[in-house]
């Protein structure tokens, strides 16, 4: 459905994209994740057919979006980053014309336009001005307009970036249910969220692919380690560091050298640490035994999530 | 085509549902009709629409970009450009979409202005040969106004941007004869032919309504000369081919 082939794309002498190359198959729902300014965005503009590609040869449906740029994009259901709406358009008014401007007829679109609203549950909001509604619907607005005149190819650039956690929720299975009728590409920068939807991952780096993977692998590839910080009263530092380097599954002990933290500990009178542990290996109960077996307080032990900037390193790092 | 005439209908639909519409034809009423009164409300005067068309080429400096402005600017700042050009539809149909949204805009101010010319037939006996000339060429000046308008609009996502920049141009275009007057030689003429409308001896109430120079000149005092519609139609062409390919541009920058 889509096939990314050697793509390359300089804004002036600046490469934002670097020989990317993947494939998407008919019915696949692929993530694609990276940090802000990694070149998601600009790889789904010229799959779009919006930006042409510098070298390399992108398709659509058997379309080159270069080439036959109008035949792809019919094949095409596109939600931008910023959601794009006419505020002073009703729903209905808005869909009524992306259904036109894509050749659609009148009755399709009347029958669509029923469908699409009911789909992504905006029906009490169908004759409302889009520049009224909130930031959630006006993103179901925008889901709409994507899949009214049937694309094979849905294409979602951050489809749930700030819109409030009960409807991230919403447009996430929203996005699930859309997934079993369409072929789709969805870009994050959330691991989590790609990991929820996606079967598929692709993650982009500096402008290349670092990753093609399921989401259960990529995390195992990346979790080699797990972090761990915890409060510990009645000892020093230096026996809490030779104590607990003292377990196998430890990778480093240190103390935390965060700022909050080190207040805290101060306040409450305990010693901030943070562990590197191996994952899977119960670390969190070792390290809470050996704490208790040698007599001293354990005031908190919370395994850390690692950010996505360390999961990038860790990625970039490897290859 | 018929993208063209889709978007032509959603610009005029949103246009007249908001009151910028009615804010614009109401000043061009009020300034055609004040340019008109003082053209005819001498004893004696001429029963011609020179003073209307005087206040009309005039205000259309400020009025053309004001109606433009939002055309592309806003497109572009709601990304909604990106959502059209991802679309089947191509750069020119967008933008003729547009133009022509704006042309009909301005054509239906000025059949609102039209009872200037019903009050001339009742108190007058205009010639109707540069009476219709008048308004053609009004037409022809305003398309040209338009489409540079429309190319401001284009340039960046800022409304104010459009209606700066394209009243700038306008003006710059307008009163060239300043710096015209001033040089000899080629390149005098060459700055004389640029002039778009009336200059601003219009505001002379000796000639009142008769611009002396620039492409309007002719209009104006009721004469059809080709090279003035050749020049406007070529000013129109020229700047949607400009606001073309500013919206591809993106393509390769």
């Amino acid at each position: 459905m889509i096939r990314v082939e050697h793509f390359y794309k300089n804004y002036g002498p600046y490469p934002a994209v670097i020989d990317v190359s993947f494939e998407v198959l008919k019915g696949e729902i692929v993530g694609f994740l990276g940090p802000n300014g990694a070149g998601k965005t600009t790889t789904m503009r010229s799959i779009t057919g919006y930006l042409p590609p510098t070298s390399g040869n992108i398709t659509v449906s058997g379309y080159d979006t270069v080439k036959y740029s109008l035949d792809a994009r019919r094949h095409i259901g596109y939600l931008p980053e910023t959601v794009p709406l006419y505020l002073d358009m009703t729903v209905t008014d808005y869909l009524s014309f992306m259904g036109k401007i894509r050749g659609m007829n009148q009755k399709w679109i009347n029958e669509r336009i029923d469908k699409v609203i009911d789909h992504v549950r905006l029906g009490d909001y169908r004759n409302t001005h889009v520049g009224k509604l909130s930031k959630g619907y006006r993103q179901r607005t925008g889901i709409a307009q994507a899949i009214l005149h049937e694309p094979d190819v849905l294409i979602m650039d951050e489809p749930t970036i700030g819109i409030d956690p009960i409807q991230v929720v919403e447009t996430r299975e929203l996005i699930s249910e859309l997934g079993e009728s369409h072929t789709l590409l969805i870009s994050s920068h959330i691991l989590p969220e790609v990991s929820a939807i996606c079967p598929r991952v692709l993650v982009i780096s500096d402008g290349r692919i670092v990753a093609d993977d399921k989401p259960a692998n990529l995390s195992n590839r990346l979790s080699g380690t797990e972090r761990i910080e915890a409060g510990i009263s009645g000892t020093k530092i230096d026996s809490i560091i030779s104590n607990l380097r003292k377990i196998d599954s430890v990778i480093d002990v240190r103390s935390d050298s965060r700022a909050e933290q080190i207040d805290q500990g101060k306040k409450e009178n305990f010693i901030p640490i943070v562990v590197d542990a191996k994952t899977n290996e119960n670390a969190t109960e070792k390290i809470a035994k050996s704490i208790v077996d040698s007599g001293w307080g354990l005031r908190n032990l919370t395994p850390l999530p690692m950010t996505l900037e360390e999961i990038f390193l860790q990625l970039t790092q490897e290859n | 085509m018929k993208n063209i005439y889709i978007i032509l209908m959603k610009e005029i639909k949103t246009y007249f549902a908001s009151p910028m519409a009615y804010i614009v034809s109401a000043a061009y009423l009020a300034i055609t009709g004040f340019f008109f009164v003082a053209s005819v409300s001498d004893a004696f005067s001429e029963a011609t629409i020179r003073g209307y068309l005087a206040g009309a080429t005039f205000f259309m400096i400020f009025m053309s970009p004001a109606i433009t402005m939002r055309l592309i600017a806003e497109e572009q700042k709601l990304g909604t450009l990106e959502l059209l050009l991802t679309s089947p539809v191509k750069e020119v149909e967008v933008v003729l979409g547009k133009f022509f949204a704006s042309l009909a805009t301005v054509i239906v101010m000025i059949v609102f202005s039209l009872y200037f010319v019903v009050l001339l037939y009742i108190f007058g006996d205009p010639d109707s040969g540069p009476l219709l000339n008048g308004i053609f060429g009004l037409l022809l000046y305003s398309s040209a106004t338009l489409a540079i308008g429309l190319f401001a609009s284009s340039l960046s996502p800022n409304q104010i941007v459009g209606l700066i920049v394209g009243s700038g141009i306008l003006t710059s275009l307008t009163i060239i004869d300043f710096i015209s007057n001033r040089v000899t030689g080629i390149g005098s003429e060459i700055l004389s032919f640029l002039q778009l409308g009336a200059s601003f001896s219009v505001f002379d109430l000796g000639s009142l309504g008769v611009a002396e120079s620039g492409h309007f000149a002719d209009f104006s005092r009721g004469i059809f000369s080709l090279v003035d519609v050749i020049f406007y139609i070529s000013v129109t062409i020229v700047f949607l081919l400009l606001t073309i390919v500013i919206l591809e541009s993106r393509r390769w920058r």
